[in-house]
């Protein structure tokens, strides 16, 4: 190949870019949300996860029935037109009594993960940075609590409050804390021997700015799984409690006390039954597979 | 020509960690890290540790910094004893100590912004406004050969050589006097190893800061240290200029260390005689009595098994520890 | 001299989310019977990938895109996965930078070193198990009857990259590859290894290539060098043509980042200012343009031809098309 003379001629240093960076600008979450995109189960979960909350906030305004409007004359009846999932034993309308258990389950899924979330982080964190006898102190009341079956407080507490959704709700984050104090406190426990946190004690950060600044938010990504996972644990339980009576009461409708209500007449209507069985399982589900796909886009290991 | 101050003075530095065989075992077990240890550097000058695994130099470095609280000992800086300040009486000393470290990828916090890893010193000892912290913050960035509209990207963002860059301008942020660098370069290529050096060449002359560099690449510790201190399993077994610790080492094992350099020279590395020391480096759990190094020393003899050998000053600031002297 | 191997002209890239990373662009590469080359460069140059394409170690996502490695008459480019493994510990053998990931710590050291002989060399037990003792004494493990039981926990560093050394030539291969071998360990541990490497090639006659940064090591090691950077081999001759006759900016650039064993008086470093080309939009000419300090147009838009300087002697730098203007790099290494 032949080239002209002055293809050898030096060229001056600006023209040659020394200290690029390539990439654009992707923050950890950007990065974390290409990652999540690209599973399909994972976004169908999240999908389902907004529609049916959308659903149960805004459905009932929407429907003509009133989940407490009784008709006799249309009791037991199987799903049509008029009623999508059919009619209870008073004639209430199913779907709507449905989309109430939502906003019912759904929120005491998603507040007692948060409570449990806030806890638990906090005593995690505390725990994992003391170390040394605080921590096996710490860890040793966990443990006592733990061993507690929690049916057994969600009764004591129904005594000393009375039976409802607050009762459950506390019943609930106080079983749910101690898995995020302990995975927080493991978080920390193998961060707080990384560099970063030793730059920090080198500045002067103090202790609590340490916890705070610097080691829950590298914890971030196992509290959202965590959280993530923890809802339909929570809504699972909370069906359980109500199916076996010691949840909400009527008039309120959980998808759990639904399910009790419709099992007398199982074998006649099982529509009554089958419909919030299969709200819990979807819901489970979405936010199972949801979970799954965050562990997977969350994990730094992936990150080139 | 005028004295040059001693900055920090180390005296019988000793640092063990205690590892307990369960809470009710009788017996103590501890690793002596850092054994005795004494040294000083003069203020603008850079003393350079060396050694192997277990030797000690990255705990040293990190006690003399109080990261970890001495077991006895003297830390002697500019003056005055730091070695049992509490946290609040050592706040002010953590503006004009700073470390620099060793991982690029895991000495930044992968959730803060460029600039806020930067800025946190400023922030904790309450030294500027945001406005003025932020032209700092740009400021160190052109100094450490960064761009400074980079101050709001994330550190996986940067290669080694920039993040190592970056922690740089973390250490400088509050105008410190004294910097320990814990292996700075020994995670980056060859090619950016050479450019953090002159880096830290350059700083060191115009901000008249003192370095403790502790590396196990002896070339890189001889360029950039006027003095080198040799560490073997928690004692610091010999210590001298480095032109005359490299032409003249005394003690077997700096000896064998020296010897064991790989030379980027094929000839050189032809003729080069290797010692090749026999066995492992043993374990820093209850070492034995005696010096340390009797294990795998050709020249053993029965005291060495007794009583360990203290520095002795061979003339011109070469001090060594064995009882070959 | 017989040639074992011959890498020619191999292109590999891998397909990530953010696009194809092209890692190695055009590499060549051969090896003799019996000797030992090194290839050296940093983070990024494409050395190690170029090995692992080698041995078909790919993740999954990597792909061979073109060219040919001939070894004894077979492509390993193109064999299937069952006629590598039949290769793979035993033809070749190849020992990596962390011994403790590269060891399994749930199965004995005996164990692992028997499984390549009972596969592929049909033995037996208790046959393995003489030949394993013999092997961990060759590489000088002390005991061996006794660390054969033990775990790679239960050994230290320097004695876990032995066990790989033993593991890696336990069916005597005809080439071993070592990336990176002795960069996690000890500078007296490393000597010992390195040591240990040229006395195994020289009782077993095989063939080693090295995968380096470390200019010292190879200088010890290697009669041959290949010089990598942004996935093509910039520069390669002797160790002597290397060091003492180099013709190509990126090796200048590294030569004078390391300080000079020669020197008394401390000398200032010239460290090649830049970072390395990111592979996902590898530059259209030389891959070292941007740092290079006598970079010409032509070195913007062409990539460079390999000029043959002397017999065996290769660089691939514009400078030295008879055009260019001579530029001579002042040579402090050079032995007089």
């Amino acid at each position: 190949m032949q080239f002209s003379k002055d293809m050898f001629e030096f060229v001056p240093k600006e023209e040659k870019n020394t200290n690029k960076v390539v990439r654009p600008s992707l923050s950890y979450w950007q990065d974390v949300w290409i990652r999540i995109r690209k599973n399909k189960l994972a976004m169908g979960g999240l999908i389902f996860i907004i529609v049916i909350t959308l659903a149960a906030i805004f459905g009932p305004m929407l429907s003509k029935y009133n989940y407490t409007a009784q008709d006799l004359s249309m009791a037991d009846m199987g799903p049509s037109s008029a009623h999508w999932f059919g009619t209870d034993k008073f004639g209430r309308d199913l779907f709507v009594r449905v989309l109430v258990g939502a906003r019912i389950s759904l929120t005491i899924g998603f507040v007692a993960s948060a409570l449990s979330i806030f806890i638990g982080v906090l005593y995690g964190g505390i725990s994992g940075y003391c170390g040394g006898t605080v921590d096996n102190i710490m860890m040793r009341i966990v443990e006592a609590i733990y061993a507690i079956p929690m049916t057994i407080y969600v009764i004591l507490i129904m005594i000393v409050l009375k039976p409802g959704l607050e009762s459950i709700i506390i019943a609930l984050t106080i079983s749910f804390w101690i898995t995020m104090a302990r995975i927080v406190r493991g978080q920390i426990m193998s961060l707080k021997e990384q560099e970063f946190v030793l730059a920090a004690k080198t500045i002067g950060a103090s202790p609590l700015r340490i916890i705070l600044k610097h080691l829950i938010p590298n914890c971030m990504g196992q509290i959202i799984v965590t959280l993530t996972l923890s809802v339909p644990d929570a809504i699972f339980q909370e069906a359980f409690l109500s199916f076996i009576g010691l949840g909400i009461s009527p008039p309120l409708a959980s998808w759990g006390s639904l399910a009790s209500d419709a099992l007398g007449g199982f074998q006649l209507y099982p529509y009554q039954l089958l419909f919030p069985a299969l709200a819990i399982c979807f819901t489970m589900l979405a936010f199972n597979l949801l979970g799954d796909g965050l562990t997977y886009a969350l994990d730094p290991k992936m990150r080139k | 020509m005028e004295k040059k101050d001693t900055l920090i003075e180390v005296k019988n530095l000793s640092k063990f960690f205690n590892i307990n065989k369960g809470i009710f075992s009788k017996t103590q077990s501890y690793v002596k890290a850092v054994d005795d240890v004494s040294f000083s550097i003069k203020k603008g000058e850079t003393l350079g540790l060396v050694g192997e695994s277990g030797c000690g130099k990255t705990t040293t470095g990190r006690t003399v910094l109080k990261l970890y609280e001495p077991t006895t000992g003297e830390i002697i800086y500019d003056g005055k004893d730091i070695a049992k300040l509490n946290a609040k009486e050592m706040l002010p000393y953590r503006r004009k100590m700073q470390m620099i470290f060793q991982d690029p990828y895991a000495s930044l916090n992968a959730r803060m912004t460029v600039g806020d890893i930067i800025s946190e010193p400023i922030e904790i000892h309450k030294l500027m406004n945001k406005i003025e912290s932020h032209e700092r913050v740009q400021y160190l960035l052109n100094r450490v050969g960064l761009n400074p509209d980079h101050a709001s990207r994330y550190p996986h963002e940067f290669s080694g050589g920039q993040r190592q860059r970056i922690g740089i301008a973390r250490a400088l942020a509050v105008q410190p006097e004294f910097i320990v660098c814990d292996e700075p370069i020994s995670a980056l290529d060859v090619s950016i190893q050479a450019q953090v050096v002159n880096m830290l060449e350059d700083l060191q002359e115009d901000l008249g800061l003192t370095y403790l560099f502790i590396a196990h690449d002896l070339s890189m510790v001889k360029h950039i240290s006027k003095k080198i201190g040799v560490m073997y399993l928690g004692k610091l077994v010999e210590i001298a200029e480095s032109n005359e610790l490299y032409k003249n080492p005394l003690h077997p094992y700096t000896k064998a260390l020296l010897s064991a350099i790989p030379v980027p020279d094929p000839d050189m590395a032809a003729e080069n005689k290797r010692i090749m020391l026999e066995g492992e480096i043993p374990s820093p759990i209850d070492p034995p009595p005696g010096c340390r190094f009797r294990g795998r020393c050709r020249y053993a003899k029965p005291i060495c098994g007794e009583a360990q050998p203290e520095l002795k000053d061979m003339g011109g600031e070469h001090m060594v520890a064995c009882h070959l002297y | 001299m017989e040639k074992l191997l011959q890498i020619n002209n191999i292109h590999t890239s891998f397909h990530t989310h953010v696009g194809e990373v092209k890692a190695v662009r055009g590499v060549t590469i051969d090896l003799y019977k019996g000797e030992a080359i090194g290839i050296v460069g940093e983070s990024g140059s494409g050395k190690s990938i170029t090995m692992m394409t080698l041995m078909r170690l790919l993740d999954n996502n990597g792909e061979i895109k073109e060219g040919e490695i001939l070894f004894e008459g077979k492509d390993l480019a193109k064999l299937s996965e069952k006629d590598m493994e039949k290769i793979r510990g035993n033809d070749i053998g190849m020992i990596f930078q962390d011994p403790m990931t590269s060891l399994n710590p749930v199965l004995t050291v005996g164990d692992q070193l028997s499984e390549p002989l009972i596969k592929h060399m049909n033995m037996n037990k208790s046959e393995a198990r003489k030949k394993v003792i013999e092997m961990l004494e060759l590489v000088g493990i002390p005991s061996p009857e006794k660390r054969i039981k033990q775990y790679p926990h239960e050994f230290s560093g320097g004695m876990r990259q032995r066990v790989m050394i033993a593991m890696a030539l336990i069916c005597e291969p005809k080439l071993l590859i070592a990336d990176e071998p002795t960069t996690a360990l000890d500078v007296t541990i490393q000597a010992q290894i390195l040591e240990l490497m040229k006395e195994l090639k020289e009782k077993l006659g095989m063939s080693i290539i090295l995968i380096t940064h470390d200019l010292g090591v190879v200088a010890d090691v290697c009669t041959r060098i290949n010089v990598m950077y942004g996935g093509i081999v910039v520069e390669s001759g002797t160790s002597r043509d290397i060091f003492y006759n180099p013709k190509h900016p990126y090796t200048w650039g590294l030569l004078r980042s390391i300080p000079n064993p020669k020197l008394d008086t401390k000398e200032r470093l010239k460290p090649i200012e830049g970072t390395p080309p990111d592979l996902l939009k590898p530059p259209a000419g030389c891959p070292f343009a941007d740092r290079c300090d006598y970079t010409m147009k032509i070195c913007l838009e062409n990539k460079p031809e390999n000029y043959e300087i002397s017999a065996g002697h290769k660089s691939a730098c514009w400078l030295n098309h008879p055009d260019a203007p001579k530029v001579e790099h002042d040579d402090i290494r050079r032995d007089n």
